[in-house]
């Protein structure tokens, strides 16, 4: 009962996430005996590809045709369910992220695959096949019995990590020839660059209302830039247009999970903390000692923002040194 | 014209999460419903294409598979401006479910557009909307922020890691939208209450279908241990914890 995963690259490389992805896919395949397909979409680079040996794949399956030059739901959808009957795969995993969100509910209902969204751990049987995910934007997890017998999974970032199960990977090309036609058209891309995505980064140094204004974010910039960090902001602050809509993490904005989410000035209200609360550690910096933020935080500083954020700047700096 | 948008009742945010009959089922005792925020946005940027076409949108039309506890939801859907309500009375046993449910509605009428949101705040699943678009055939753009109407379909922004797509697409269309779909909810204005009373609001039996899963308990996370709280002046403590304990920097 071979696993499938779907591989979607940035720019010819990898991201940590696609590892995981893989590493889930290897636990499956121990547990229900099989293969560990991939389905790398797009251009992506020869060392990248044997790069996932590392982690289990055994068969690296690469399409790199037009009809996925960009994301086109049903396309995808239909490139996947070819790959699944090639490569007589019964699970296919997904990241839970833009595209995966995109992709794996049309190939759900394509194949009448059971769908288990954003999916926290390896499945606790297999038979029948029951997985854990996360539900009440994580304020509780659900076990769902997925009753078919094919089924679509979308993995949470950083919720089962990377697991090292060396293989020597076969790297095949793929020509799918039941594609759908693609129906949108891309006008145009527009990307920023050169600063650390929020979507990728391992520390997130996140500002709120407790900032008083966009003038104020020098200060946690110095510390992102030290900690190597991207940052992020409460709802409020995007709303204001002190900072971009890109950085407003939470239930309403992205949902991040890294090692380690800074909150300075942030009061923790429960639909900030549906956003972040996946993330490994999380410090606090806020004057109000009954913060609800100190509640799920791990570490905390009861004080003044502006003065105690620079002196911790430098404090990092030191250790960094050291 | 004629645009659909599909309302997921859901739990307010702000609401404890806790579960009965051996955490096998929500505890509604004093929860209060909404409509889930992102179809709220989803239905407020409906109304503004409406409003700005010209005459060319005829009508929104709001559809929810549940049963009859979500009346007041739809009521204040069309509160808010929707011309008409659908409610497909069957139980949302699993997104398959609510999705097979929707696309024999929604196929009775020709929708040029067809809105769900991103994901419903309650199970988190993100699937409806793709789905629904798979079932019908259609094509589905997801993480949509931006939406207009173009001379020949829909002219979307798609929200792509750190950046964003424009994109053309022809009716019909289902868009599963999320932030930056439009600034805030509308509200209902009390002319619009009143009106609400008058509109149309449909009730069709469902379709035969197996839900794909089933949902068989729920866990409430273990607590986090307390916070280890310091002083302001313990800076260089913290960075070392975080450097030796917690080993992130
Ligand atoms: C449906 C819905 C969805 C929502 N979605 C989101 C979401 O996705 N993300 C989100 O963030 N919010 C969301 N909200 C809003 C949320 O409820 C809170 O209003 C918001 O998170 C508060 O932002 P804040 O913590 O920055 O501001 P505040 O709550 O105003 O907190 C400011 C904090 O700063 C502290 N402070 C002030 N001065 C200083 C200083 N000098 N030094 C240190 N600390 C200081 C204060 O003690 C306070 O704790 C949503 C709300 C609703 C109703
Ligand atoms: N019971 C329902 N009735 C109508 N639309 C729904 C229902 N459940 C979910 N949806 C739509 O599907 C979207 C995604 O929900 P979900 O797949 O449950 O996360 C929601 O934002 C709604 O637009």
């Amino acid at each position: 009962m071979s696993v499938l995963v779907f591989a979607e690259n940035w720019d010819g490389k990898f991201k940590k996430i696609t590892h995981e992805l893989v590493s889930y896919a290897s636990g499956i395949a121990e547990l229900t005996g099989g293969v560990v397909n991939v389905l790398s979409i797009g251009k992506v680079e020869e060392d990248e590809l044997t790069g996932l040996g590392r982690f289990g794949a055994e068969k690296i399956w690469k399409v790199e045709g037009d009809e996925v030059a960009f994301l086109d739901n049903r396309v995808f959808a239909s490139v996947l369910a070819e790959a699944v009957e090639k490569t007589g795969s019964r699970t296919v995993v997904l990241a839970h992220n833009n595209t995966g969100k995109a992709v794996a509910p049309c190939l759900s209902a394509r194949l009448k695959a059971a769908l288990g969204a954003s999916v926290v751990a390896l499945p606790e049987s297999h038979n029948p096949f029951v997985v854990k995910k996360k539900v009440f934007n994580g304020n509780a997890f659900a076990r769902v019995a997925l009753n078919t017998e094919m089924r679509v999974l979308t993995l949470m970032q950083n919720s089962y990590g990377l697991h090292e199960r060396e293989k020597q990977p076969e790297i095949l090309d793929f020509v799918p020839g039941k594609a759908e036609k693609p129906a949108i058209r891309v006008e145009e891309v527009r990307k920023q660059t050169g600063k650390i995505l929020l979507a990728d980064a391992d520390i997130v140094v996140s500002g709120g209302r407790g900032m008083k204004g966009p003038e104020n974010w020098t200060m946690l910039e110095e510390l992102a830039g030290v900690l190597n960090a991207a940052t992020a902001c409460s709802r409020p602050v995007s709303d204001e247009g002190w900072r971009p809509h890109s950085e407003h993490t939470g239930q309403t904005g992205k949902i991040i999970a890294p090692s380690l989410y800074i909150a300075v000035g942030i009061s923790g209200a429960i639909q900030h903390v549906a956003g972040v609360r996946g993330s490994k550690y999380i410090v606090a910096i806020n004057k109000d000692p009954d913060a609800p933020i100190f509640e799920v935080a791990d570490y905390g500083i009861v004080g003044d923002a502006f003065k105690v954020v620079p002196e911790f700047t430098r404090a990092v700096e030191e250790v960094k040194k050291s | 014209m004629k645009i659909a948008v599909c309302l997921s009742h859901v739990p307010d945010t702000t609401t404890r999460i806790r579960f009965v009959d051996n955490n096998r089922r929500l505890d509604t005792n004093g929860v209060q419903w909404i409509i889930n925020p992102w179809d709220e946005l989803a239905l407020t940027r409906a109304l503004e294409i409406k409003e700005s076409s010209g005459g060319r949108v005829e009508k929104v039309t709001v559809v929810h598979v549940g049963r009859a506890g979500a009346d007041p939801t739809l009521r204040k859907a069309m509160a808010i401006g929707a011309d008409n309500a659908i409610r497909v009375d069957a139980d949302p046993a699993d997104a398959f479910s609510v999705a097979s449910h929707l696309a024999a509605a929604l196929r009775q009428e020709s929708f040029d557009l067809i809105l769900c949101g991103i994901e419903s705040s309650d199970y988190n699943n993100s699937a409806v909307g793709g789905m629904l678009a798979e079932l019908l055939s259609v094509t589905s753009v997801s993480a949509v922020s931006g939406l207009e109407p173009a001379d020949d379909g829909w002219l979307l922004h798609r929200d792509i890691d750190g950046g964003v797509e424009k994109i053309v697409a022809s009716s019909p269309l289902v868009a599963i939208v999320q932030k930056g779909i439009a600034r805030e909810p509308r509200i209902p204005s009390m002319r619009g209450i009143m009106m609400a009373k008058q509109k149309p609001l449909q009730v069709v039996p469902g379709v035969e279908v197996n839900p794909l899963t089933e949902y068989l308990g729920f866990e409430i996370p273990a607590p986090k241990p307390p916070c280890r709280k310091l002083d302001p002046e313990q800076v260089k403590e913290l960075a070392g914890l975080l450097h030796k304990e917690a080993k992130v920097i």
